[in-house]
């Protein structure tokens, strides 16, 4: 047996030791673990898969054992993930900590900083949530007055941050400040770690068009930061600024990608189900051949983006411009896919509450308006073009 | 499957490009068009890839090949595609040597395979016969008596069909217009009597033929494996030949866009380059996104077909389309992107979209693959 193939047998030897039952069902809503000092586990499976996980290291497979992470290589992770899969694992846990701070503390932070951060962040000890976003400075990120005025032993941090996701469930936020008021935009800005229980964070939800949504505003009132809480330079914080939302593109344009599990084939998984239920079928087919035109190029297109994401790793995932192109096309792709979900389902796509849709109908609709901030948040579709055209194909300014 | 090229495609790609740069840049194209080239393809241009081994690149080792597969000549045909190199290649290389590999018995690839590695013969696959592609609408006919076959019927748009030494005919042996089955290859010399070959002049310029059959007789082992037995075969032949032909598609599209591009960055219009104008950046940039999905498309569907994949047909059909919308619109855009400059006879641009149309819609239009991926995939 060659080293893969032993790694294989370890993992699904280890999975079926390891896996609690209702582990390997398809996720419920409210059984989503985001971990942090506060979660509740309603399943207590979910504790014990994190915690199982989060010894081995595999909440993170890719990053080094030192920090509590895997050490996988490539072809390792693409065993666990398979593995995983075979048996409808539920993800152990959902993580900003993981998907985008994790990579730039380990590119960028101290030793200490990796030590003290991200075991927490990789165990599900610690919760995360991103400061970006002001409400004078959205795609002009970069304008951002947040301030850090240097006290001696610590930052004194003032300002308002915007669409801050589960500001009011995370303990810790990652906070782009303005630490150079005098210095050109860009190079005025540090990469800060505060503490949510510090004295003068406050938060506000925020209710968007789908009805409820994680987002909040975040206070910041004469907060005191420990200096050893910035990462990098101070003032060089753009550059891991920009890092890191590489790494939120590149998770969000996997929303391109339609989710797992029931398959297309099924009542209201996919638009493909959604037109066969709701529209009707002739002979297996789609009986509205318009639509099911329609669904086929959508459909095409999916499938011609998952082969280019896969390429991108087979290539070696050389990041930058590649994330732009993915979080463009990713984002479009999915608000076009609940576009074609809710046409499927008629006046079904349009039921908000009570008992006259199923759950199912009404997390549609409900979803369909929430995507219509995908190609908004972590850089609009209009920003993602500016930057492939500048970076990517050299075009002037 | 990785979607990537190894060392050996890579090397065959390099090649190809250095090829078509040193020795068939679109001014190759545009001479043989103003001196109204009988065969629209240049001879010695032809002996230099049979020279480098080009014929031989998907015939089997066992017949002497050097089986490289159709991804090695995919992307040899994407190089050339960048220059619009018209070449005996797709018709010989791709589809003759992939009908006769897959239908033919053992004698009959011995010795015509062995013919096309040496370049003794160049090869034309006549099936289309309305104004679009539907293999299951054959109605020419063969039908046997006592002298082996006789054949009537009408082919068109025929690829290399006026200059090809030996025409491989698609010809109903049993059932109706529009049944997949009942159909059979048959191996023509196209001076046999009866025959009347008319080469069709198009915007593309390059060689095409409609050809009518009328009585065609031919000796009985002149069918090329069983009777009926190209209906199993046929999508396969064809599959192989339209990843071929997405592959130039492909090239196409990434010089049309490339010389676009450059373009963008030197054209000065109210005093600044056009290129920093957000409204072409966006288009630009959008474009590029596409050509990216075909990237993958192409090399998913090649890989599949070199590895025998089940996915054979879905991602035949994929490629095709996404060659085939990509490269309208880039066509498309590179003629407006360019402003008057680009709808002159003077300049290069208007070659690639003449070549564009006719690609798009040889063995089957972007529709045509859009219904087959639903069919297939249960749509």
């Amino acid at each position: 047996m060659s080293n893969l193939e032993n790694f294989r047998a370890e993992v699904s030897e280890w999975l079926k030791e390891n896996c609690p039952p209702s582990m390997r069902t398809p996720m419920v809503e409210d059984e989503v673990v985001w971990g942090g000092r506060n979660a509740v586990y309603k399943n207590p499976e979910s504790k014990i898969w994190l915690d199982k996980m989060g010894e081995k290291g595999w909440t993170a497979p890719a990053l080094p054992k030192e920090y509590g992470g895997g050490g996988l290589n490539s072809d390792e992770i693409k065993i666990l993930n398979s593995e995983l899969f075979k048996i409808g694992a539920r993800p152990a846990l959902n993580s900003f900590g993981i998907w985008m701070l994790a990579p730039v503390i380990i590119e960028y932070g101290n030793e200490a900083q990796k030590m003290e951060h991200i075991p927490k962040i990789l165990k599900g000890e610690i919760r995360w949530c991103q400061g970006y976003s002001e409400p004078g400075s959205g795609s002009d990120l970069a304008s951002l007055s947040t301030k850090a005025e240097d006290m001696g032993d610590h930052y004194l941090v003032n300002g308002q941050k915007v669409w801050t996701s589960y500001a009011d469930q995370a303990d810790w936020i990652f906070a782009l400040v303005r630490t150079g008021p005098k210095e050109p935009k860009h190079s005025g800005i540090s990469f800060l770690l505060i503490d949510m229980a510090d004295p003068g964070v406050t938060t506000k939800p925020i209710t968007l068009i789908s009805g409820k949504s994680p987002f909040c505003e975040t206070f910041f009132d004469n907060v005191k930061v420990p200096k050893e809480n910035l990462i990098g330079e101070e003032n060089q914080g753009w550059t891991i600024a920009k890092k890191l939302l590489q790494h939120e593109r590149n998770f969000i344009s996997n929303f391109g990608l339609a989710a797992g599990g029931g398959g297309d084939g099924s009542k209201t998984k996919g638009v493909v189900g959604l037109a066969k239920t709701y529209l009707g079928e002739e002979n297996g087919k789609i009986a509205d051949l318009d639509f099911r035109s329609r669904v086929t190029e959508h459909k095409m297109k999916e499938h011609s983006f998952g082969l280019t994401l896969q390429r991108a790793g087979d290539e070696g995932g050389k990041a930058s411009a590649a994330s732009s192109i993915f979080k463009y096309y990713g984002t479009e792709h999915n608000k076009n896919r609940y576009e074609l979900m809710i046409e499927a389902m008629g006046n079904k796509g349009f039921i908000w509450d009570g008992d006259e849709a199923e759950s199912k109908e009404k997390a549609i609709t409900r979803a369909w308006l929430r995507t219509k901030a995908n190609s908004i948040e972590g850089g609009t579709s209009e920003v993602q073009l500016n930057v492939i055209a500048k970076r990517v194909l050299d075009l002037p300014a | 499957m990785k979607l990537v090229l190894n060392e050996e495609l890579q090397f065959l790609k390099d090649t190809a490009s250095n090829f078509a740069k040193d020795k068939a840049p679109v001014s190759h194209l545009r001479k043989l068009r103003d001196e109204d080239h009988p065969n629209s393809w240049d001879e010695g241009l032809w002996n230099e890839m049979i020279e480098l081994g080009w014929t031989s690149i998907l015939i089997p080792e066992k017949y002497g090949g050097s089986e490289f597969g159709l991804a090695g000549i995919s992307v040899v045909l994407q190089e050339l595609g960048k220059t619009l190199v018209p070449s005996p290649l797709f018709a010989t290389g791709v589809l003759g040597v992939t009908t006769i590999n897959q239908m033919g018995s053992e004698s009959q690839k011995e010795e015509l395979l062995g013919k096309i590695l040496e370049g003794k013969i160049t090869t034309a696959l006549a099936i289309d016969e309305g104004s679009h592609h539907e293999p299951a609408n054959t109605e020419l006919t063969a039908e046997k008596n006592n002298d082996g076959w006789v054949l009537n019927g009408e082919k068109v748009f025929v690829i290399d069909g006026s200059s090809a030494d030996l025409l491989i005919v698609i010809a109903r042996t049993s059932g109706n217009k529009g049944d997949i089955q009942g159909l059979s290859a048959f191996i023509v010399d196209p001076s046999s009597k009866g025959i009347n070959r008319r080469k069709v002049p198009t915007a593309d310029s390059r060689n095409y033929a409609n050809i009518s059959f009328e009585g065609v007789t031919i000796s009985v082992d002149k069918i090329l494996g069983e009777v009926d037995g190209a209906s199993d075969q046929i999508h396969k032949v064809l599959d192989f030949g339209r990843i071929a032909m997405s592959a130039e598609m492909l090239g196409n599209t990434e010089e049309a866009f490339a010389i676009t591009l450059n373009y963008l960055k030197e054209r000065k219009q109210f005093g600044v380059l056009i290129g920093s104008f957000q409204a072409l950046q966006h288009r630009a940039a959008k474009m590029f996104c596409e050509i990216e999905l075909t990237k993958s498309a192409v090399i998913a569907a090649m890989h599949a077909a070199d590895e025998n994949s089940n996915e054979l047909e879905r991602l035949s059909s994929l490629a095709k389309f996404q060659a085939g919308t990509t490269l309208h619109t880039v066509s498309n855009e590179s003629i407006q992107m360019h402003g008057g400059i680009g709808v002159t006879d003077e300049y290069d641009i208007g070659f690639y979209l003449k070549r564009a149309r006719v690609a798009e819609q040889i063995f089957g239009s972007s529709t045509y693959h859009k219904s087959r991926y639903a069919d297939i995939s249960g749509y």
